[in-house]
């Protein structure tokens, strides 16, 4: 054991105090990436150039377009459509700041354009060791890589722009130790549900969540960005995972990563990125990932979920009852069944080639219930290519399914894509709050096969039975 | 740029009691498409004040007067979700100048501070009585860093450097960008 033992998070935030913090004044941050978008930066640049201020270093500042983007297919060459002028605008003016300050934009002619939570991994500009900042609340996904990673608003997105630094008070932490693996048909985006109703929507608020533990040393990459990304869900400030050996085999090779000899040495500097044995947590939580089924949420706030063999919640009266009245859901009944409107796969929660994988393996061969509408949106250019190439566009098309262009879509509903009121809508984003997959639309959060399986059978369904009827077959 | 100084916020309680008031329900999404700043009162909560026909309902809001109910006092965990800047933004053009609530989402309180909405979190007993005081005069000083309504007084805490950015008005960027010098040796010891 080491003399003064250590959490991952105080060292991660004690390699990159510019100045540490006083009673007085917060620490000054130094931020390794930072990452923008055309919806919370057009003012922060406006700020700048009010004050004649440079972008202090545009080469750790890397740009792309998701937001406010539509994601109807488009023929190669051929202009977006977008939903609105003002969506126009927001784009063109980020394409403008990048072009005055010289930052790179994944741009609508670039290969690697896509949500930006996805983009930062796949091109290995995420790493450990990092700091990470973007004006987005789902930074935490790059978490995942043992980076600490975080979302800000945009007067601070002036700030890093201006001075690559932030002000920032070192905040609590917290670690979540997952026992036991995850059973068959049950995946990462049921696990950090099942988190998020644990802690509740508020229950980690001032906290930086290190997720540790068996179950969660066994996850993918992928799934570990699932688990990270919805951190905020609870209220944390960011949510980490100590880099392993499946980390480093992930990044290496990626365009932006080292390469070499300087790839060996940061997987050597990498390695030693974890919790010190003997170091101490503000809070502990225990879950144990074997109890948990498939997930989905029965009203308006992520924590707000249950198991999806579960009957809905018999409260009296207060926050719980108002939800299931806005769901449309009643006391004590069973959310299976319960007929849905359509189906949402994507966003920078579940939009990974392995999330279309586990999508397609509900949809192969069966059809979307008559009625229902199923929009399946990869993360990225990449995924869609990736995804297209092992044939699972032709999955999704022929199951009836439509197969779109790389955005946010239907997760922030502010590009074209959204329900309709009182559509009942199973999704494998983010946030479930009303309106915010369009207005008086009711959003049910579940994983990519739970989606998939519900798109199947028209309602809210058990991915576990489709899944073993296919084994069975 | 410096803003005005901030040291006591005197005007009536508008309450909204529900729990966890996310920042969609501040400012739906689609109105996140602006460029600018300062034009976000009529977003403002947009979805809960106006039918789906376009037309303002009976929400209480509609009914408020932006000129004497300058201070919100919200349910518990208010601003979760998004870290859309918006939110603030919006709360200060429909006329909020501080919001008192039991917990206020980290990013949200952050943000708000950063634009003069003063955010005070405030112990369980004395949220739960102000939410009973809709329409009465609530005294909110940012230098005791207290609350008073009736006779009754709460204490709230602000992070200290935003509290001294408030009453006296110094502006964040300016104060990183006299530490310009720390920030170049930071890197510079890093290349190395």
């Amino acid at each position: 054991m080491s003399a003064d033992p250590k959490t991952l998070f105080d060292k991660l935030w004690e390699a990159h105090e510019v100045v540490p913090e006083t009673q007085a004044a917060p620490a000054l941050l130094y931020i390794d990436l930072h990452l923008i978008h055309e919806v919370t930066s057009p003012q922060a640049f406006t700020e700048l150039q009010t004050r004649g201020l440079p972008v202090r270093r545009p080469d750790l500042t890397f740009a792309t377009l998701d937001h406010s983007t539509p994601t109807t297919p488009r023929a190669p060459g051929s202009k977006p459509i977008y939903a609105n002028p003002a969506a126009q605008n927001q784009v063109e003016r980020l394409e403008e700041n990048c072009r005055r300050n010289g930052i790179r934009l994944a741009g609508w002619d670039s290969d690697d354009r896509g949500i930006v939570h996805v983009i930062g991994p796949e091109l290995g500009l995420t790493q450990p060791g990092m700091t990470i900042v973007c004006g987005d609340s789902h930074t935490a996904t790059h978490g995942a890589f043992g980076a600490l990673a975080f979302g800000i608003g945009t007067t601070e997105v002036g700030h890093v722009l201006a001075t690559q630094s932030l002000l920032q008070r070192k905040p609590k932490t917290m670690r979540v130790h997952v026992d036991g693996e995850l059973r068959a048909g049950v995946g990462a985006k049921d696990l950090i549900l099942a988190i998020i109703a644990e802690l509740g929507a508020g229950g980690a608020a001032g906290h930086v969540i290190e997720y540790a533990g068996p179950g969660v040393e066994a996850l993918s990459m992928e799934e570990r960005m699932t688990v990270c990304n919805m951190s905020i869900e609870a209220g944390a400030r960011a949510g980490i995972i100590a880099p392993d050996q499946t980390t480093f085999d992930w990044i290496e090779g990626r365009k932006y990563a080292p390469k070499g000899a300087a790839f060996e040495a940061a997987r050597r500097r990498w390695s030693q990125l974890k919790t010190d044995p003997g170091a101490t947590f503000d809070a502990e939580v225990r879950i144990d990932a074997s109890a948990i089924a498939p997930m989905v949420t029965w009203g308006d706030s992520p924590d707000m979920a249950a198991p999806v063999d579960a009957s809905a919640p018999q409260p009296g009266e207060g926050e719980a009852a108002e939800a299931l009245a806005y769901m449309g859901f009643k006391p004590g009944e069973a959310l299976l069944g319960e007929k849905i409107d359509a189906v949402f796969v994507g966003s920078c929660t579940n939009a990974r080639l392995s999330d279309l994988r586990e999508a397609a393996a509900v949809m192969a061969g069966r059809h979307v219930k008559v009625g229902v509408r199923m929009l399946v949106v990869p993360g990225s250019q990449a995924v869609k290519r990736a995804a297209e190439a092992e044939g699972l566009d032709a999955i999704f098309t022929t199951a009836g399914a439509e197969w779109r262009e790389p955005g946010c879509s239907m997760c922030i509903a502010m590009n074209g894509d959204s329900g309709k009121p009182g559509e009942l809508v199973v999704s494998t984003s983010n946030r479930n709050f009303a309106g915010r997959q369009g207005k008086g639309v009711r959003t049910v959060l579940a994983s990519p096969a739970t989606a998939a399986a519900s798109a199947v059978a028209g309602a809210i369904a058990d991915p576990r039975r489709i899944l073993e009827a296919s084994h069975a077959q | 740029m410096p803003s005005e100084p901030i040291t006591k916020i005197r005007s009536n309680a508008f309450t909204l009691r529900e729990p966890n008031i996310d920042t969609d329900q501040i400012i739906p999404a689609r109105f996140l498409t602006t460029t600018e700043r300062g034009a976000l009162a009529d977003a403002c909560f947009r979805d809960w004040r106006f039918d789906d026909d376009g037309q303002p309902n009976g929400h209480p809001l509609n009914a408020r007067d932006p000129e004497t109910a300058r201070i919100l006092i919200a349910g518990d965990n208010f601003g979760c979700g998004s870290s859309r800047e918006h939110a603030p933004w919006a709360l200060k053009d429909f006329g909020f100048d501080a919001v008192i609530t039991s917990r206020a989402a980290d990013i949200f309180k952050s943000n708000a501070l950063k634009n003069g909405l003063v955010v005070c979190e405030v112990d369980e007993a004395s949220h739960a009585a102000l939410l009973d005081r809709a329409g009465e005069p609530v005294e909110v000083n940012v230098i005791d860093q207290t609350v008073t309504y009736g006779n009754n007084q709460a204490s709230f805490k602000l992070e200290p450097f935003a509290r001294t950015c408030l009453i006296e008005g110094v502006d964040p960027m300016g104060y990183i960008l006299g530490q310009s010098a720390a920030i170049a040796r930071f890197e510079k010891g890093r290349a190395a």
